[in-house]
């Protein structure tokens, strides 16, 4: 089984084993950062107090048998959208600079319980709204394979840590890709759970029927583990998966034998990066040599779900944002009336991208407009919706490429919205549908830029589709690393 | 041209439950500003609302009783609009499932009995409170405002009548009728005074030969019932005025001054409000099980209009009927057990929704903590059938019983009110009355009838009032 340089379970291993300490362990990842940050800027803050603390805690803990669990003592980053108590949280927006919020996202408690360390938070396009972590208020991360290019987004931040070694796992949100699509132009693992099995109570709602926090990792193991440290019902979030959640890790060794892999004949084609194309069919064939059975599905409503998507997401968010109106807390430009500071806060606080969702999303739910747009992209998701029923009536998993292309360059696509848009086209589905995906890396193009592989399954079928991950991990050898000055030397800091 | 007011009523009522309708905050009132928030109720970066099964409980209750059909699904919106007082700017509400639907409420007053539509019953949030200071202490002079948001999240349940009501006065008794239903159900104190029961009426005028609906005008701001009917009564008026001086009546929304007895206009909002509803993404959709309905509809209490019919059944007169059916339930239940103990249900409704309802009022109390109990209302009224105290010292006697002298018959010997109905005695007084007044006798006797008044009257002052009528005209009789 492969195990990064930097995976849980080779750090937790090296724990336990007393070859490291959790304090060790923090320092590499420190020291990583410093090295990188001022190129990469994953991080918009680095919680060296707290995290070491926090690392002293796990040491002492561990030191006394106290075990938690694969998370204890391993430094994790969470990206900037989730509640962290006492610790500023901004979106990547002016909006909420300074925010420090008074209680902790209930994924991010979950961390904590699990004795995880968490290292700081990651920097993200404002809101979440994004796909290479150029919208940010603060400045954008640059991807550890080529700093010239964007790291995806808006998990851009927590993807290119994880990548660069400046964090061993991170979590992201994943709205119509932010944790795949970044996952997949770092070259790390990353996985959008099944709708409501990871609490949101907590993670700023961008579009809140469509988020979805979920891990960013180097193996599939260490995602399985992150998913299981964080899953499971919460009171505190009524969208929230009350059943028992599964045992993620328990499918890694099953393999494909039998196995029903449905080639999405939507996502391929023209506009894809032929590098990409033939890297997913090479794969495809592997998989076919291990004894899964490939057939291509047809899903034709995938050429529209962008569109139901860009109208869903936007109305959402323009209703969700509203709360950032500068009257209890976050930034506040005082006018002369309560509605002129509202105006005055949010035209100041927030930046081109969130303004074009919120005016389009305020758009698509007025009077007269709202049967024509958002009504009409509800009826595309539930038809979407049956179409995946049917697709899973003769497939067990569904494979495609998980971004058209590989990383782009900086500015490459900040005049031309649709064309940014375009980048979701292979993830926004999953979270129309509310399904979990994975992206899992394959390789290199020409370039040497990473290219990902996308597995999509039913509703809690994330067993499965772990079990096929882990083989495309397996026949993929993946062990390639960001050029040697922004990548941890392999085998250290272990 | 007669013109006919067509009339809805909208009714917020703040549920009673212990904790708000998105959180665990305490439902409060009162308390210091800012005192019973968190997270959720604040509108903080990342909290999400989980439903309080509690209110819905209740509103399927307030359902029920308006006779409503209670969706077997139902599902809560946003409906969004700016203001300070907003947390989230906008409300979790409901649009087109509301939890309950097409109802009646039958009503009775003195003039009318009639039956008004309810088209709705939705659940919802309440809003925080903003408080304007200094200066004007108004919105619109006010030095600044601040907004206190522990009633933010509060369960509010808005019931929307059909435009069924044709008169401000019938406005009036649908509203006290509603919020009898509201706190026989228990959903809610319904006190006016604390803003718990908030009404708003949507009032327009057509020709009375018309079947059209004319321009609506919603009022607010109706602290009474009285204030209620009398923003009704103006409105209305002013609308007539409006159309018989050939002008148009604006659809708008007014506000009712107390002071001044007149609706304004509100600043009218740029184009019409669109308030964006859509389905709340962060609640799943409610789902109401039919047998738990069943066995909420049998839970039900009696309602208002069941026991006005049950107590006129009983030969409670109706005024007092509906005065009792609906009136608090301790004074209901004195009622009540005074027939219990043997009253006639007509004198002890006539005491329980006269006498001892003045004698509270007078002394600004409610029964509670008070010794007065049903079977003294049944002895006081055995007392007054039985000629024991007039109708008068009665009255005193249940002064004394409130003031805790004691029971009824106690407090007539104590405070001599007993009536004089012994024979002997009595005659004695009138032989010494006549012997008195030999002049008047003897006017009586040669036919002058109205005299026989003068005497009644001596006998009853020198026995202080507490002589039997009867008896003495009985004896003055034979003795003429």
């Amino acid at each position: 089984m492969p195990s990064g340089p930097h995976s849980i379970t080779s750090a937790g291993a090296a724990l336990r084993s007393g070859e490291k300490t959790s304090v060790e362990l923090l320092a590499a990842v420190m020291s990583r950062a410093e090295m990188t940050e001022s190129e990469l800027h994953c991080y918009l803050n680095l919680d060296r107090e707290g995290a070491m603390a926090a690392a002293h805690r796990a040491d002492r803990e561990l030191g006394r048998g106290q075990d938690r669990g694969p998370l204890h003592g391993i430094p994790v980053a969470v990206k900037d959208n989730m509640c962290t108590r006492g610790l500023e949280t901004t979106c990547s927006s002016k909006i909420l600079a300074g925010y420090r919020p008074p209680y902790d996202a209930t994924a991010v408690a979950r961390l904590r319980e699990a004795g995880a360390v968490i290292v700081g938070k990651t920097n993200l396009d404002e809101f979440a709204m994004g796909s290479s972590t150029e919208n940010s208020a603060y400045g954008p991360t640059r991807n550890p394979w080529d700093t010239g290019r964007v790291p995806g987004g808006s998990s851009g931040g927590s993807a290119a840590a994880v990548a660069a070694g400046s964090a061993i796992a991170a979590l992201g949100s994943d709205t119509g890709g932010s944790i795949r699509q970044p996952a997949s132009l770092c070259g790390v693992v990353g996985l959008k759970p099944t709708y409501g099995l990871v609490s949101r109570y907590g993670l700023v709602a961008f579009a809140s029927s469509l988020d979805q926090i979920g891990p960013l990792t180097r193996t599939v193991r260490d995602a399985a583990l992150l998913l299981s440290a964080v899953a499971g019902h919460d009171p505190a979030d009524a969208t929230s998966y009350a059943g028992q959640a599964p045992d993620f890790a328990g499918s890694l060794d099953r393999g494909v034998d039998g196995l029903r892999l449905g080639v999405v004949k939507e996502l391929g084609g023209q506009g894809y990066q032929p590098e990409v194309s033939e890297t997913t069919e090479e794969m495809l064939n592997m998989l076919e040599a291990r004894g899964a059975e490939v057939m291509e599905v047809s899903l034709p409503l995938f050429d529209v779900a962008l569109s139901a998507y860009y109208l869903i997401a936007p109305a959402e968010c323009s209703a969700n944002l509203a709360r950032f109106d500068g009257i209890r807390y976050g930034l506040s430009i005082k006018g002369p009336t309560a509605s002129a500071t509202m105006g005055e806060t949010r035209a100041e606080g927030f930046g081109p991208e969130v303004i074009r969702r919120i005016l389009l999303g305020t758009y698509a739910l007025s009077a007269g407009y709202f049967d024509a747009f958002y009504g009409q992209a509800q009826k595309v998701r539930s038809l979407l919706l049956n179409e995946f029923y049917e697709a899973y009536g003769k497939v067990d998993v569904l494979v495609s490429p998980t971004s058209p292309t590989t990383a782009f360059r900086l500015g490459e696509r900040t005049q031309d919205p649709l064309a940014m848009y375009m980048s979701d086209i292979c993830t926004i589905p999953s979270n129309l549908s509310g399904h979990p995906a994975i992206s899992v890396p394959t390789g290199l193009d020409s370039q040497k830029l990473p290219i990902g592989f996308q597995i999509m399954a039913p509703a809690l079928g994330e067993e499965i589709m772990l079990a096929v991950a882990a083989e495309v991990e397996r026949l993929a050898g993946f062990d390639a690393l960001p050029p040697p000055a922004l990548a941890p030397p392999p085998g250290v800091p272990l | 041209m007669k013109w006919e007011p067509v009339i809805g009523i909208e009714v917020h009522v703040e549920l009673d439950t212990d904790s708000k309708m998105f959180c665990g905050c305490q439902v409060s009132f009162g308390d210091p500003p800012n005192t019973h928030v968190c997270p959720v109720c604040l509108a903080l970066p990342g909290s999400l609302p989980v439903p309080n099964r509690k209110a819905i409980e209740k509103i399927i209750q307030l359902g029920l009783a308006l006779n409503c059909r209670i969706n077997p699904g139902s599902v809560f919106h946003r409906k969004s609009y700016y203001y300070a007082d907003l947390p989230k700017n906008y409300q979790i509400s409901q649009f087109d499932v509301p939890v309950c639907l097409d109802g009646w409420l039958d009503v009775e007053s003195d003039e009318s009995r009639f039956r008004v539509g309810i088209e709705r019953v939705h659940m919802e949030e309440d809003t925080g409170k903003s408080v304007h200071v200094g200066e004007g202490g108004r919105i619109h002079s006010a030095a600044e405002t601040l907004v206190d948001f522990n009633r933010a999240g509060t369960p509010l349940v808005e019931v929307v009548s059909r435009p069924d009501l044709r008169s401000a006065a019938d406005a009036r008794t649908y509203a006290q009728e509603l919020r009898a239903v509201v706190v026989e159900t228990g959903v809610s104190d319904a006190r006016m005074e604390r803003g718990s029961i908030r009404f708003d009426a949507n009032v327009s005028i057509r020709p009375e030969e018309s079947l059209k609906l004319g321009v609506k005008v919603e009022i607010k701001n109706m602290n009474s019932f009285r204030s209620l009917e009398k923003a009704i009564r103006s409105e209305i008026e002013r609308q007539t005025a409006l159309v018989t001086a050939g002008e148009r009546v604006v659809m708008e929304t007014r506000h009712w001054d107390e002071d001044a007895e007149v609706t304004h206009g509100m600043r009218t909002k740029e184009g019409s409000s669109d308030y964006r509803y859509f389905t709340e993404p962060d609640l799943a959709p409610m789902v109401f099980d039919s047998s738990w309905v069943d066995e909420a509809r049998s839970l039900l209490p009696e309602l208002p209009a069941l026991r006005r019919d049950r107590y006129r059944g009983m030969g409670v007169r109706p005024a007092a009927a509906r005065v009792l059916a609906s009136s608090d339930p301790q004074l209901r239940s004195l009622f009540e057990e005074a027939v219990e103990s043997g009253a006639d249900p007509v004198a002890a409704g006539n005491w329980v929704t006269g006498e001892v309802t003045a004698s509270l009022r007078r002394r600004e109390v409610s029964l509670e903590g008070l010794p007065l109990r049903g079977e003294q209302i049944a002895a006081l009224t055995r007392m007054v059938s039985e000629g024991l105290v007039s109708a008068g010292a009665a009255r005193e006697v249940l002064e004394g019983v409130i003031d805790g002298e004691g029971s009824p018959s106690e407090v007539a010997t104590r405070r001599n009110l007993l009536q004089l109905s012994d024979r002997t005695a009595l005659q004695q007084v009138v032989e010494e009355v006549m012997a008195a007044n030999p002049e008047a006798v003897e006017r009586y006797r040669s036919g002058e009838r109205k005299v026989r008044g003068f005497l009644v009257g001596q006998v009853m002052r020198s026995t202080s009032g507490r002589a039997d009528p009867r008896a003495v005209n009985e004896i003055l009789s034979a003795r003429l």
